[in-house]
Formats: structure tokens, sequence, C-alpha cells
């Protein structure tokens, strides 16, 4: 299998598309004859990160490069930042307006999620700029 | 035991599904998303009050054998489209999470 690339943008505050991107790399990895097992991980860990997009920043772009031994998405938005990164990285703290907590969302857990389903995460953020997550899993 | 099994015995309404021949192996209730999505496992009949958009969507990605809308929460017509386009399976009941997941656990 040579390097695949695959590029997806989300839209802000669109619900109706969420979780969209995440799923048809989900569909991508199983097409490509990744084991379900790593399958699940990618796409629980990018659902996350790309609901965080649309709910706490203004949407953004997914690029996602795939080889046999790696998976590499990178999640950029130009939203807000996150002030506190480990504060963020809690299990239970969120900062989700009401209107999202309706839905489901705001249970504090995307971000500790991310963390328990990558080999690596890394967050890059600066107040005011936005913020780019940049997750790997290793397909062993 | 399968998803069709399970909704003639419990007497689900079919809100979505064609085909309803998948292996059930568990249950998960859970309302908050990130929760279930982390949690629930492959194969699970997934309770909620949550008939949403993204409901279906954290479905297809914990691969949840199907949702079971309990207390008869309503199910969204965009979510219905989506879960139509998905194959994901939705079930209701009047019955709540805890009494379904009860009868479920005398099951499997
Ligand atoms: N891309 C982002 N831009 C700005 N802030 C973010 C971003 N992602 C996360 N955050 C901040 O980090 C907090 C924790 O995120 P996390 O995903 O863990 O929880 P949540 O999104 O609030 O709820 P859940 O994911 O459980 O539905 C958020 O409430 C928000 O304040
Ligand atoms: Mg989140």
């Amino acid at each position: 299998m040579e390097e695949v690339k695959l590029h997806y943008d989300v839209n802000a505050y669109d619900f109706t598309c969420a979780g969209e991107a995440s799923g048809k790399l989900k569909r991508s990895l199983k097409d490509l004859g990744f084991d379900a097992s790593l399958v699940r991980k990618v796409a629980i860990a990018v659902y996350e990160a790309e609901i965080n997009m649309v709910i706490h920043a203004d949407g953004g772009v997914i690029d996602a490069t795939i080889t046999p031994e790696c998976i590499t998405v990178v999640l950029a938005d130009k939203g807000p930042g996150i002030p506190d990164v480990e504060l963020a990285m809690k299990e239970g703290y969120s900062t989700a307006p009401e209107n999202v907590r309706s839905l489901g969302f705001g249970a504090g857990m995307g971000l500790p999620n991310i963390k328990k389903y990558t080999d690596e995460m890394n967050i890059d953020t600066e107040i005011g700029v936005g913020t780019t997550i940049t997750l790997k899993i290793y397909n062993q | 035991m399968d998803v069709k099994e399970l909704a003639e015995k419990l007497e689900l309404k079919v809100l979505c599904g064609k085909n309803l021949e998948r292996e059930i192996s568990g249950c998960y209730c859970g309302d908050l998303l990130s929760w279930v999505m982390s949690r629930a496992q492959e194969g699970d009949v997934w309770l909620t009050v949550m008939g949403n958009i993204n409901s279906v969507g954290v479905a297809v990605l914990a691969d949840v054998a199907c949702i079971v809308l309990t207390e008869n929460a309503a199910l969204d017509e965009d979510a219905l489209k989506r879960a139509e386009q998905n194959d994901v399976i939705i079930l209701q009941t009047e019955k709540n999470s805890y009494q379904m997941a009860a009868a479920i656990s005398k099951m499997i």
C-alpha cells in the first residue's frame, strides 16, 4: 500500500454534518483492509476531535495520512483556542453551552477519549488563533 | 440472538432498519454521547432517550447492533434519514431504560 492522504472540511455549527468526516475516514480505513479494532480507535478519536471543532471552534479541516504502519490525523481550526489545556484534558471538564448539552454533548469526555484511543496526541493551541490536534495511531 | 428476535420478543417498534439480522452481544445504557462512544462495545444494544442525528453518528462509529429509544423518545427526521443512509437499526419502546436492560439481561 502506498501512502494515502485524505482531506475533509468540517462546517461550523452544522450538527447535521457532524460526524460525517470521521464516518468517511472510517469507511476508507475499512476499505483499505485495516483491522476492525484499529478502525474503531481511529473513528472514535477523530469523531471527538471533529465534534469539538463544530461545538467549540468555527469548524476546520481534517487531514489524514495513512500508511500500513501508522495513521496520522491532523485537525486544525481557527477557533478561540484552549486557555488551559491541562484542565480541558480532565474528565468531566466542559464549557459546552446548554443548547449542545441538550443534544447529548458536554460530558467533558471527548479529549480524554482521544487520549485513551490514540498512541500519540498533541494539542497546539493559541488564544484567538486556533487549535491544531495531531493524533497518531500505530498499526501493531 | 439477533435484533430481529429481540424486537419480536420485547415487542419493540421498528423505526428504521430493513435487515434486522444483526447479532447482539451485550447492552449499554447512556445519553451522554462521548461517554457512550468510548464505553459501548461493538454489537451492543444501546438504550437511550437521545433520538437526534448525533446519536446516529455515535451508533455508526461505535458499531452498536442497534439503538433502542426508551420511554417512547422521539426520533428526529434528519436522524431517521441519516440512519437509513448508514443502515443503523432503530427501535422504540414505551419502557424505560432500566426495565429494558433488565429484560435484555434475561435474554443474552
Ligand atoms: N477545538 C477546540 N477549540 C476550543 N476549545 C476546545 C476545543 N476542543 C475542546 N475545547 C475545550 O475543551 C473542553 C473539553 O473538551 P472535551 O471534548 O473533553 O469535552 P466537551 O466537548 O465539552 O464534552 P464532550 O466531548 O464530552 O461532549 C471543551 O469544553 C472546550 O472548552
Ligand atoms: Mg468534546
